[in-house]
């Protein structure tokens, strides 16, 4: 209950359209109370004194109230779609832009698979509630009232008798709803399990055969959809005791009626017209009675994903530009890490980064250098601040980047990380990633700038080929490159370039490496590579180990003295030297 | 917002078909599904039947209360009357009670055989399906089309059968009582036919439509979700999330709402038609009642049974939907059972014994489809057990093309392969590949503990053996400092590794399956020096005495290799040693000038 309560916000801008829409159902509602009374007074008045006018007036007034309340009954049922509708889009929004405002920290822990499920699923589930279920809540509960009212009305003693199956059905169902949504929370769990297994199989294929692992996996596939049928069969199991049941309180509200209006009757206390009456008001009764349950169900299954949904909107942005944000001007490029820290949330083993201090100029290449895991990629993803600091600031031109407008951080920052991912989009729309505005000539610039012009054009559709899962597939050379295109467009003051030739081969990298020669000129850049031939043409190289900065300075500074790099240098020369001995 | 929103051509093009609520095949594969369940279904069928009957019985015995209870002051007749009508709903909870159990078991049992046929085929179709179709769309398949059929089981079918059966009870009921005035009450019922078929082909389109709107919401979203970093880092949110807002989600919106009209003019549209009946049987009947035709009863009982009569049929128009869905989800999910699985065993096939080493291929040649250019033309290789194979040339020549065929991931559309002189066709894909090692360019951690990734290939392996594998690859000292060690979970939301480390792991893991036969397909270009320099160690131990086949930019394996292949454009160009291809001054000498020469 509480959670519902929570949907309050979405509910108040459409308090006009609710409040339109309940009025609808309140003559819906008050109308087919009407029509029982009219066929009791044509039996009572109409048949007992012969009176035809009155008969034929009472058909007309059957159909007029038909037509109203078909009006009535129209206008409800559109509306409450229209609501649920509007709830639905923006409950969507908030949770398309609110992930993709949640820190990298946060989807670094987050299963995407989860994500998504709950922005689709979840949402639907409750807005399928608010529209149809909440809205005939109120009916129902309209209903329930104004029947009860009138049978207390109609006849004061038989309608204590006849109501009295009401007590237990009404503590029954709120009971059921106490206890369902649990049922839903594992259901969902369970799905959940189901499309991880899915996810990992489709995305583990190879693996999973060059192991030969299908019988495992299969099992284990098997052990998720086992729990699946369980959770469902146990939750239509609760339900089956509980519906068939609130029906048989409902037909026992009729037999009393039965009885001791039919005793009444004999008595001469109660007409027969009116014994009809109270019998069609309490079978009104019977319907609501039994969707009541239906209705506690599926909010139930509202109410599990409220939870789930709330649990990703109430999770802070806690990378967001401050209120007081300064506005970057264009940037010369100076970035200064000012005795840095930073420890992964969560993660209980030495800080990633420990103590570093830099100061790098406009303009510097700097070369990053390091065994796999000793903190470059870490200490890059810093400086567009994908990433808070623990300890210490990370400074752009001066700037704590915890004090500027993100957006004016980052888009004069270029990166292209290590695993190049696209869209399914174009080519064009891909490489205009960062900036949508970007004129055709610009697009095919940066795509000859990063030797990526070539391929494109021989691609079936050019720049208007789809790429991506629905469409073309690119061999990782081609994928990384348009993946620099799109980084070159933003013409960044910095660049990063998060070990982004390793999956090229060696000639496409030669000519990558070429572009970039000439596009780190006049930008600070920040390169992570493997190769000595890589870095040795850096302004300063970085040497990490364990989240330090072991040795820091020029190829040939670094080549004189004892330490890590000249071990790298050392172990790289012995590999071309052997390449060297080898052709002899 | 003049211009009206379109979902892109790859949405629509997946409902661009008609799928009417019935599709003769699907409906007959469906059945086949259906056929384990045909005893507990008839049986669920039998309560339904009661179930409606008790329903028909009510108002027939609120009737005979009233003209041979109450207007006859008979208080016998009233009594047993009440209490039939008691025995009746009794029994009606029983059936309702028995009848829901059955239904959820025999449905639920149903979508799970649908789910576990899914997966099975997934895990024998080809590689090239996993790259053709996201991984989203496999999802989607599995769980959501199946999704919409477990309505379809569960409830849809057997309520179908009910809202006919509430029908004919309701007709048989009227008509028994009072022919003539049936008929009156009858006769809107051609304005009636015609609303309804006026609805359902309307529908269909606007249906239709929500489903696509609803496909397209999910891909955008799905897909902003998993490229989230890169949206961030190129301070995209705010134009995706006008897009969302004004286009895929707009148009969302405005779909269910035109669906929602259709319907908000149609169902109130059938109430009004029952008011016009009740109108009718109280106008005409009341003047028949009058005239002593008609007892009051009668007439009561009239107005009661045309409520039951207009129910089942709103009931069964909400139900197209539902019925479209399911014909939609069905055709999916049978076209994915029906995507041929093109790599499978032989009926005949026998276990491979124990794998020497020796490799032929012998006039593989291989294209994807036959409208397909080759990738590997006229490949002859003869490799002797124990030797190490370089495979060298550029991105596309068909060096992992090769490889595959060798693990037989494909079949060669010409030639064949043969391990230990064994046509690889004829053996088991599992004892085949269970003596083969693997380590792919992006390595692949499934969820679960560094342990469980590293003895993923053979499950048996002790805690020393999984140790031995990752000391091996000089990667225990990072994982015995883990505060849980190798029960660390790795993975999303576990253990944060680097992409070097998690190339270990793999390697670790080809390692401890123990390989005849080991493939690394770029597996070193994503570690760094040192690292490179302990797997070199470790490799030169492992190779020793294995066939071993390598693909590498830059690795000195291939200097080291005992034969290196040069493939170009799908066929072998050069072969020998190092020092054979250096002399020879061709493609491969270029290409080593070119890396030696930065």
């Amino acid at each position: 209950m509480k959670s519902l309560l929570r949907l309050r916000i979405f509910l108040r801008p459409y308090a006009r359209q609710i409040l339109l829409a309940v009025i609808c159902l309140l003559g819906v509602t008050t109308l087919s109370l009407v029509v029982p009374d009219i066929i009791r007074r044509v039996i009572d008045e109409g048949l007992a004194q012969g009176d035809m006018g009155m008969i034929r007036r009472a058909a007309f007034l059957i159909l007029g109230i038909g037509i109203l309340s078909a009006a009535f009954s129209s206008g409800q049922r559109y509306l409450s779609e229209w609501i649920a509708a509007h709830i639905g889009y923006d409950l969507r929004n908030r949770m398309y832009d609110h992930i993709q405002r949640l820190s990298f920290a946060y989807h670094d822990r987050a299963q995407a698979g989860q994500l998504i499920s709950r922005s689709i699923e979840d949402v639907r589930s409750i807005e399928r509630f608010m529209g149809f279920g909440l809205i005939e809540l109120a009916r129902l509960s309209v209903l329930l009232v104004g029947v009860v009212t009138l049978l207390f009305l109609q006849n004061l003693r038989l309608a204590g008798i006849a109501l009295l199956p009401l007590i237990p059905l009404v503590t029954m169902t709120v009971w059921f709803g106490s206890i369902i949504s649990r049922y839903f929370l594992e259901i969902d769990n369970n799905l959940g399990e189901l499309s991880s297994r899915l996810q990992e199989n489709a995305t583990g294929a190879q693996v999973v055969r060059a192991f030969a692992r299908e019988p495992y996996e299969i099992a284990r596939f098997d052990a998720a959809n086992r729990a699946l049928y369980r959770a469902r069969v146990t939750v239509i199991g609760q339900w089956s005791r509980v519906m068939p049941t609130t029906r048989l309180l409902a037909v026992l509200g009729t037999v009393l009626i039965l009885w001791f209006g039919g005793s009444m009757v004999l008595r001469g206390e109660m007409t027969v017209g009116e014994v009809v009456a109270f019998n069609s008001y309490m079978v009104m009764l019977a319907m609501p009675a039994r969707q009541l349950v239906w209705l506690v169900n599926l909010g139930g299954e509202a109410v599990a994903g409220i939870q789930r949904v709330f649990e990703i909107l109430d999770t802070p942005r806690d990378i967001a530009s401050p209120p007081d944000a300064v506005r970057l001007p264009p940037l010369s490029g100076q970035v200064t890490f000012r005795e840095v820290s930073f420890r992964y949330e969560g993660d209980r083993r030495a800080p990633a980064l420990q103590d570093i201090s830099l100061e790098i100029a406009p303009n510097q290449i700097v070369a990053l250098i390091g065994s796999t895991g000793s903190g470059k990629t870490t200490l890059v993803n810093l400086i567009p601040r994908f990433y808070d600091v623990s300890a210490g600031a990370v400074l752009v031109d001066g700037y704590d980047v915890r004090r500027v407008d993100l957006a004016s951080l980052r888009r004069q920052i270029g990166i292209v990380l290590q695993t190049s991912l696209l869209f399914s989009d174009t080519v064009r729309a891909n490489i205009a990633f960062g900036r949508p505005d970007a004129s055709p000539e610009e697009v095919e610039a940066a795509a000859r700038a990063a030797q990526a012009h070539e391929f494109i054009t021989r691609l079936p559709e050019g720049y208007d080929t789809v790429i991506g899962e629905r469409g073309l597939t690119l061999s990782g050379g081609q994928r990384q490159r348009i993946a620099i295109a799109r980084a070159l467009l933003m013409d960044p003051r910095i660049l990063i370039l998060d070990d982004s030739t390793s999956s090229v081969d060696l000639r496409t990298e030669q000519l990558i490496q070429q572009a970039l020669d000439t596009l780190m000129q006049g930008r600070t850049t920040f390169v992570i590579a493997h190769r000595i031939a890589t870095v040795r043409r850096a302004d300063l190289i970085l040497v990490l180990e364990g989240g330090r900065i072991v040795q820091r300075g020029t190829h040939a500074r670094l080549l004189a003295e004892e330490g890590p790099y000249r071990e790298i240098y050392e172990l790289q020369l012995a590999g071309g030297r052997q390449t060297v001995d080898g052709g002899r | 917002m003049s211009q009206p929103i379109q979902p892109p051509a790859y949405i629509l093009k997946n409902y661009e078909d008609s799928h009417a609520e019935y599709n003769r095949e699907v409906v007959r594969r469906l059945m086949g599904f259906i056929r384990p369940y045909a005893l507990p279904m008839l049986g669920a069928l039998v309560l339904m039947l009661i179930n409606a009957g008790a329903m028909v019985a009510g108002p027939y015995l609120i009737k005979i209360a009233i003209d041979d209870g109450l207007s006859a002051g008979n208080v016998a007749v009233l009594r047993n009357a009440s209490l039939a009508y008691l025995g009746v709903a009794l029994a009606q909870w029983v059936a309702i009670y028995l009848r829901v159990n059955v239904m959820a078991r025999v449905g639920q049992s149903i979508i799970y055989d649908l789910r576990a046929r899914i997966f099975e085929h997934l895990q024998a179709l080809s590689l090239e399906f996993f790259s053709r179709h996201s991984v989203g769309r496999i999802i989607t398949r599995t769980i959501n089309d199946v999704g919409v059929l477990r309505e379809f089981f569960t409830w849809a079918i057997l309520a179908v059968a009910r809202d006919l059966f509430d029908l004919f009870g309701a007709v048989f009921a009227m008509l028994s009582m009072d022919w003539r005035l049936s008929l009156l009450a009858f006769t809107v019922l051609p304005v009636m036919a015609w609303m309804t078929a006026t609805f359902r082909r309307k529908s269909r389109a606007k249906y239709r439509q929500v489903r696509a709107a609803t496909s397209w919401v999910s891909s955008v979203l799905a897909e902003n979700i998993n490229g989230v970093r890169v949206v961030q880092a190129f301070s995209r949110e705010d134009y995706n999330y006008a897009y969302f807002r004004q286009q895929p989600n707009l148009y969302h919106r405005q779909s269910k709402l035109e669906a929602a009209r259709l319907s908000a003019i149609f169902l109130p549209g059938i109430d009004l038609l029952g008011a016009l009946a009740t109108a009718i049987v109280v106008g005409v009947g009341g003047a028949a009642a009058l005239g002593g035709d008609i007892t009051a009863g009668i007439l009561v009982a009239f107005t009661l049974y045309i409520n039951r009569f207009f129910e089942p049929i709103r009931d069964l128009s909400r139900r197209f939907d539902t019925f479209q869905s399911a014909m939609a989800g069905g055709e999916r999910i049978f076209a994915l059972l029906d995507t041929p699985i093109q790599v499978q065993d032989a009926p005949d096939a026998v276990e491979m014994p124990p794998i020497r080493g020796e490799v032929r291929f012998d006039g593989v040649s291989f294209r994807y489809d036959e409208e397909d250019a080759w990738v590997l033309r006229d490949i002859n290789v003869h490799v002797g057990a124990g030797e190490t194979v370089a495979l060298v040339g550029e991105t596309g020549a068909g060096k992992t093309t090769f490889i595959k065929l060798l693990a037989r991931f494909y079949d060669p559309t010409e030639g064949r392969v043969l391990v230990d002189g064994i046509d690889i066709r004829t053996v088991t894909q599992a004892s085949l590949r269970s003596q083969m090692g693997l380590v792919l360019q992006e390595p692949f951690l499934f969820n679960g503990t560094v342990g469980e990734n590293i003895a993923f290939g053979r499950l048996e392996a002790t805690q020393e053996e999984v140790e031995a594998a990752a000391r091996a690859v000089g990667l225990h000292d990072f994982i015995a400092a883990l505060p849980q060690g190798y029960d660390t979970p790795v993975h999303e939301g576990g253990l944060r590794l680097s992409v070097g480390q998690r190339q270990l792991v793999s390697f670790a893991r080809a390692l401890l399956a123990d390989p005849r036969i080991l493939i690394l397909d770029e597996a070193t270009s994503s570690v760094d020096t040192q690292t490179e320099q302990i797997i070199q160690r470790a490799l030169e131990r492992l190779l020793h005495g294995r066939t071993a086949f390598v693909i590498a930019h830059r690795l000195s394996t291939v200097v080291n290799a005992d034969r290196i292949l040069v493939i170009h454009d799908g066929r072998i160009v050069e072969e020998g040693t190092h020092a054979e291809l250096l002399a020879l001054g061709g493609r491969y000498a270029a290409l080593h000038r070119e890396t030696v020469g930065r």
